[in-house]
C-alpha cells in the first residue's frame, strides 16, 4: 500500500459519506480542472471529500476538500503519517463571495506524496480553527494568510501581522482591495 | 538548553538585534528578551522589505513574473526562474528541448555553488574571520562572470523561458565552466578545507552548537541544508526529481548531528555534488535547439498547480492557482528559508548570544526571500 492510499483510509472516519476507499477515481484525466470550471460558474463550493489527482500534471497526489472545522483533525492525521506543513495561504473567489485556504503538505523524505487540504470560508466571516497546535510551522504561514486575506485564524496564539507593517488596515491580495 | 540556574537573575532586559545588523546579512530584526549573555525568548520580526511578489504577480502576464522571481532570492536567482518556468509549463503543458533542459541545469548548480560560496563567506565573517571572504569571492566572481556570458546579468537573471532558455551556450563558455571546476577542485583542500574547516577556532565556535534536531524540521517544515543537517535525507532533485536530474549521478549529503557543524558540511559536500552534475551534463550535452514552441499569450486550464524545486536554501514551492485567464489568478511563494527561520525562536532559546548569532549564520538567511 503507497503512503497516499494509507492516508485515504487514516482520513475514511472523517469522510463517512464518500466513498474515499474506492479505487483512485482518477489518475490522468484532468478532472479537478473540469469540476473547478463548472462550480465557478455555478458558485456552489465544491463537495466535502477526497479526490486523487494526478501528480505529473498537477503537482500533488491528494485533494482534499474538508469543512472548515474539519482542518485540525485533518492535520492531526497529517501529523502522525509523518508528514509536515509546507505552506498556508489563502485565494479569494470574489464572484462566489467566498475566501479558500490552502495547506499544501508533503513528506520529509521516503515516499513522495504531496497532499493539498482546502477549505471554504464565507467571505463576510472568514474563521477557521488554527492548525499552530499541531504544527508550529502553521504560526507564521497563518499570520501571513491573516496579513494578506483578513483570514482570522481561532485559537492562534498571537496572531498579528507580519510582513506589513503593524499599524496596516488593508488586506492587499483581496481582489477588491485597490492601494 | 536553557538559561543555568545559577545565573538566572529576576531581570531581564529587551535587546534589539537589527534591523540593521551586519549579522543579519539583510534587514532583519529579532527581538531578544536576554538575562545577561543568555537568550530567554528570541522573535524574528520580518517584513522590512516585503515588496507584495504576489499581488505583482496576479497583476500582469505569466511572463511578466519572470524578472521578479530573481529579486527574491538573489543569491540563488536561477533556481527562481526556474521555479517559475516550471510551474507555468505544468500549467501549461509546454514542453522544453533537451539541451535546454541541460543548460539550465548546468546553471542553476553554477548559481548554487555560487550561493554556497557567499553563503561561506558571510558565515565566517559573522564568526570574525574576514580572509576567507576573499577567497570565497575570488573563485565567486569566476562563476559570475561565466554566467553573464549567457544570461546578460550578473546577480538578478532572467534567463528562463517558458519552453526553454534565453540564450545558448557557447563553446568559451563551456570550457571555463570546465577550468573553474578544475580550479576549485584544487582549491577546496587548502583555501576552504585546511584553513577553515579544520581550524580549531571554527569548530570551537560551531561544533555542538545551535542543536536541531529532525522533528524539529519537520514540525516547523524545515527543508534544505537545515534538514539534511539533523539527518533527514530529503532533496527535491532526488525525492520529487524534476528536469534532467535523474541522469546525472550525485548524492545528497546528509549530517546526522543535527549542529551548526553538520549544516556547514553539508553544504561543503554540496559544492562537490553540483560540480559532479555539471560536469556529468557538459559530457552529456545534446545538440538542438533551447527554445520549444510555446504560445505567445498562456491561458492555462483552471486548477490548481504546484511545483518544487531545490534551491541553495531549500524546498521552494509555487502553488499556482489558475482560472483560464492569462493572468495568474493566485500564487503562493513558499520560500524555503521562511520555514527555517520559524524554528529560530525555539532554538535560540537558553542560548549564549554569540552562539544565536553563528547558529542564525548556519541557517543561511536571505532576506528578501522570507520577506517576499
Amino acid at each position: 500500500m503507497t503512503i497516499c492510499e494509507k492516508l485515504q483510509q487514516a482520513l475514511q472516519p472523517l469522510f463517512p459519506l464518500c466513498d474515499v476507499s474506492s479505487e483512485p477515481l482518477v489518475k490522468d484525466e484532468p478532472q479537478v480542472a473540469d469540476s473547478e470550471k463548472e462550480e465557478s460558474q455555478t458558485a456552489d463550493t465544491p463537495t466535502v471529500g477526497v479526490l486523487w489527482t494526478d501528480a505529473g500534471r498537477y503537482g500533488h497526489h491528494l485533494d482534499i476538500v474538508c469543512l472548515p472545522d474539519q482542518v485540525v483533525p485533518v492535520a492531526g492525521i497529517m501529523d502522525r503519517e509523518g508528514f509536515f506543513l509546507e505552506a498556508i495561504t489563502g485565494v479569494d473567489w470574489l464572484k462566489r463571495q467566498q475566501l479558500e485556504v490552502v495547506y499544501d503538505y508533503n513528506r520529509l523524505g521516503g515516499e513522495h506524496c504531496r497532499v493539498m487540504v482546502r477549505t471554504f470560508l464565507p467571505r463576510n466571516n472568514p474563521v477557521v480553527p488554527t492548525v499552530s497546535s499541531v504544527f508550529p510551522a502553521a504560526d507564521w504561514h497563518e499570520r501571513e494568510t491573516y496579513d494578506f486575506y483578513g483570514i482570522q485564524f481561532q485559537g492562534h496564539p498571537n496572531l498579528i501581522r507580519i510582513l506589513l507593517p503593524e499599524d496596516a488596515d488593508f488586506h492587499p491580495l483581496l481582489k477588491d482591495y485597490t492601494p | 538548553m536553557s538559561v543555568p540556574l545559577h545565573l538566572r537573575s529576576d531581570e531581564v532586559f529587551v535587546l534589539n538585534l537589527g534591523p540593521q545588523h551586519p549579522a543579519t546579512h539583510g534587514v532583519l530584526r529579532v527581538k531578544l528578551t536576554m538575562d545577561g549573555e543568555y537568550i530567554v525568548k528570541a522573535e524574528p520580526v520580518l517584513g522590512y522589505i516585503h515588496r507584495m511578489h504576489e499581488k505583482m504577480a496576479e497583476d500582469g502576464i505569466f511572463a511578466q513574473f519572470m524578472p521578479n522571481t530573481a529579486r527574491m532570492d538573489y543569491l540563488h536567482a536561477l533556481a527562481f526562474n526556474h521555479g517559475w518556468a516550471l510551474v507555468v509549463e505544468k500549467a501549461a503543458g509546454i514542453e522544453v528541448p533537451e539541451r535546454a533542459e541541460y543548460i539550465r541545469v548546468i546553471t542553476v548548480e553554477l548559481n548554487r555553488i555560487a550561493s554556497h560560496l557567499l553563503w561561506w563567506a558571510a558565515f565566517l565573517l559573522d564568526l570574525g574571520g574576514f580572509t576567507p571572504l576573499l577567497y570565497a569571492f575570488d573563485d565567486r566572481e569566476k562563476i559570475i562572470d561565466l554566467l553573464e556570458r549567457v544570461t546578460g546579468s550578473r546577480l538578478t537573471y532572467c534567463y528562463m523561458r517558458f519552453g526553454g532558455v534565453l540564450n545558448d551556450i557557447d563553446d568559451e563558455f563551456i570550457t571555463g565552466t570546465r577550468d573553474f571546476i578544475k580550479r576549485l577542485r584544487s582549491r577546496l583542500p587548502r583555501q576552504y578545507h585546511d584553513l577553515v574547516t579544520h581550524n580549531i577556532i571554527l569548530i570551537k565556535r560551531i561544533k555542538d552548537i545551535g542543536f536541531v534536531s529532525a522533528e524539529q524540521c519537520r514540525r516547523y517544515g524545515a527543508t534544505g541544508p537545515v534538514a539534511r543537517g539533523s539527518g533527514i535525507n530529503y532533496d527535491v532533485r532526488k525525492n520529487e526529481p524534476y528536469s534532467v536530474y535523474p541522469e546525472f549521478d550525485f548524492d545528497i549529503p546528509v549530517f546526522p548531528e543535527g549542529d551548526s557543524m553538520a549544516r556547514y558540511m553539508v553544504r561543503m559536500h554540496e559544492i562537490e555534488q553540483s560540480m559532479r552534475i555539471i560536469e556529468q551534463a557538459l559530457d552529456k550535452l545534446p545538440a538542438g535547439p533551447v527554445m520549444g514552441k510555446a504560445p505567445r499569450q498562456l491561458k492555462p486550464d483552471a486548477g490548481y498547480y504546484y511545483s518544487a524545486v531545490e534551491t541553495a536554501r531549500g524546498l521552494l514551492g509555487h502553488r499556482l492557482v489558475c482560472d483560464g485567464d492569462k493572468n495568474p489568478y493566485k500564487l503562493k511563494l513558499r520560500s524555503p528559508t521562511f520555514s527555517n527561520l520559524s524554528l529560530f525562536g525555539e532554538v535560540a532559546e537558553g542560548m549564549l548570544l554569540a552562539d544565536a548569532l553563528a547558529f542564525m549564520g548556519s541557517l543561511d538567511l536571505v532576506i528578501p526571500e522570507i520577506d517576499r
